[in-house]
């Protein structure tokens, strides 16, 4: 455990670290989250540690009920940990910090039904202080991006699932974030709209430079989008495997799904969240969920 | 808050329900049950099943209202308690959304005020009469007060349900796109609140009236409720039951008045929306 008797030595001289850190943009330094409730408590994830440098795009994977939510929720400084510490850009994260904006699982509900669409997506451009005309703008690229501009004055209840996942996706895009969660954020949309998505995820990525974290169940898209996939384990979740996708950057719907690098990656991935499925543990050994 | 027996929840208006059909049943249903009370009170008074003395004919009752309508001592007396009610009921629903929205957003304040407002929401307030005619004996105050008491609870503790209710999805998202605490209680928590709100309204509404009907009768505000009094001590039946139905209308303009607003505010609510076309 290197990374311990680093963090004591932070301590000591934290100035230092400050300047020594700010290789990673997102920082995860041997974090644990256990609920506690009314009598249950449930230890979600053990220990993670790892490291996401600027401008890369990570998908995350894990078998359902692994943590992946509460991860993300850790990272958005929206939950408290129990343990460890998520470091952003050199400063440790406390509250929702500057910059970052998060697509949630839960995209029906993370909407406002009182507003409309484009209130919904305009309403942190306001609060980060853009004028009238440039908010317009934005909330007009973002619609056009995602396909939902004649849906711009309907409210979200008269949307769709997969039209509801848009325009949150939408707002996460218009805000322009340095940092950009993504809570399986696809999962409610079509095949066809799902793979324009994806390629919509990895131009703005490429364009806006910005640090992706892209959590999904769908090894294929893992692979496809990421630079890197992260394999969880069963709950209590530990990293599994940190898997380097050394596919080309430009990627193309047909020909990077049929290259046979993207197949072997899919195979390999496919079998780590299997055997995460199954109970195994980094180290071979396998644990009783 | 948990021993005492909830209030009422905002209730799912009837709009799920297959809504024109059902108006234009209900409305005619509703209509001959009308018809059917007041046949039977005339009948009951005509055929002296009840002593008419007490219980004048329907149609007596209803002529006699109509010759009230042509007095003004009867507009001046309504006008008297419709502003006593008014009144009363919007500095409640100030006190009440104000007071909810900050002790509902506040844990510790929530906590240090529960049990407090727990006691003192059921002492009922025609207990306050004696200590608001000794403050400001028949004036119209006396009875504000007593309305407001009586309003504020159902606005307040309705604001602190709708309060508790709010996504917590919504409130995250609010969080993490760093909203301002203004903002989110601007664009987050009053409008998941509202529907709470306009329940409250309703409720209050309702309840105000009562009081302020009550203080006029007992204590002697002026309005509605003091010439019901009058009537009834002269020994003019007819009238005063004419009063009671003038102030049953009131009532019920209040309520249908309390449920448009509820359909205008809450356009986007689950239990107003319907789709579109
Ligand atoms: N607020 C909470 N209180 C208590 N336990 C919770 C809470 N939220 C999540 N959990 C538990 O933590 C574990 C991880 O949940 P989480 O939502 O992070 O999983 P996930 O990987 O996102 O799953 P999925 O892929 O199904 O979305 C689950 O066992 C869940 O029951
Ligand atoms: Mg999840």
């Amino acid at each position: 455990m290197p990374m311990k008797t680093a963090r004591l030595a932070d301590e000591a001289t934290e100035t230092a670290t400050l300047t020594a850190e700010t290789k990673a943009a997102l920082d995860v330094r041997s974090v644990q989250k256990t609920y506690e409730g009314q009598g249950r408590t449930v230890e979600a994830i053990r220990e993670l540690t790892f490291e996401v440098g600027p401008g890369q795009l990570v998908c995350i994977v894990g078998p359902s009920g692994a943590g992946k939510t509460t991860l993300l929720r850790c990272m958005a400084g929206l939950l408290e940990l129990s343990g460890g510490e998520v470091v952003l850009d050199g400063r440790p994260v406390t509250g929702p910090p500057d910059g970052m904006a998060v697509v949630f699982q839960e995209y029906g509900r993370s909407l406002f039904p009182w507003m409309t669409v484009r209130q919904n997506i305009e309403l942190p451009l306001k609060e980060k202080g853009l004028g009238k005309a440039a908010r317009r703008e934005a909330v007009d690229a973002a619609l056009a991006a995602v396909g939902l501009l004649e849906s711009a004055d309907a409210h979200p209840w008269q949307l769709s699932g997969g039209m509801q996942q848009r325009v949150a996706i939408a707002r996460a895009v218009a805000y322009e974030p340095s940092v950009l969660l993504m809570d399986e954020p696809f999962a409610a949309v079509d095949a066809q709209t799902r793979a324009e998505l994806e390629d919509l995820v990895r131009s703005l990525w490429k364009r806006l430079g910005v640090t992706v974290i892209f959590v999904t169940h769908d090894i294929d898209e893992a692979v496809y989008l990421g630079e890197r996939v992260l394999v969880l384990s069963n709950r209590p979740t530990v990293l599994l495997e940190d898997v380097a996708v050394d596919l080309p950057p430009e990627r193309d719907q047909l020909s990077t799904r049929s290259a046979p690098r993207f197949g072997e990656l899919r195979g390999h991935v496919y079998e780590l969240v299997q055997a995460a499925k199954l109970g195994q543990r980094p180290g071979g050994d396998v644990e009783e969920p | 808050m948990t021993a005492t027996a909830a209030p009422p929840r905002p209730s799912a208006p009837a709009a799920q329900r297959p809504r024109r059909r059902r108006s234009w049943s209900g409305g005619v249903i509703g209509a001959l049950g009308v018809l059917g009370a007041i046949t039977t009170a005339e009948l009951l008074s005509r055929l002296a099943i009840v002593n008419p003395d007490y219980l004048p004919p329907a149609t007596e009752i209803f002529a006699d209202l109509w010759r009230l309508l042509g007095e003004a001592d009867t507009w001046v007396a309504l006008r008297q308690t419709v502003t006593g009610w008014a009144i009363g009921l919007a500095i409640a629903m100030a006190i009440g959304v104000v007071a909810g929205v900050v002790i509902g957003s506040v844990p510790f304040l929530r906590a240090f005020t529960a049990s407090t407002i727990e006691f003192l929401r059921p002492i009922p307030s025609v207990a306050l009469i004696p200590l608001v005619v000794l403050l400001f004996g028949t004036r119209p105050l006396s009875a504000i007060t007593l309305v407001v008491y009586a309003a504020t609870w159902q606005v307040l503790v309705q604001v602190l349900y709708g309060v508790a209710d709010i996504d917590p999805v919504a409130r995250d998202t609010a969080r993490s796109y760093q909203f301002s605490a203004w903002r989110i209680a601007r664009t987050v928590i009053w409008p998941s609140a509202l529907p709470y709100v306009v329940t409250g309204f309703r409720l209050a509404a309702a309840v105000a009236l009562i009081l302020e009907i009550t203080a006029e009768l007992v204590i002697g505000v002026p309005g509605l409720g003091r010439s019901i009094g009058i009537a009834q001590s002269s020994g003019a039946v007819t009238e005063t039951y004419a009063l009671v139905i003038l102030v049953g209308l009131l009532g019920l303009a209040v309520n249908v008045a309390a449920r448009a607003v509820e359909k205008r505010v809450l356009h986007w609510h689950p239990s107003v929306r319907r789709s579109l076309g």
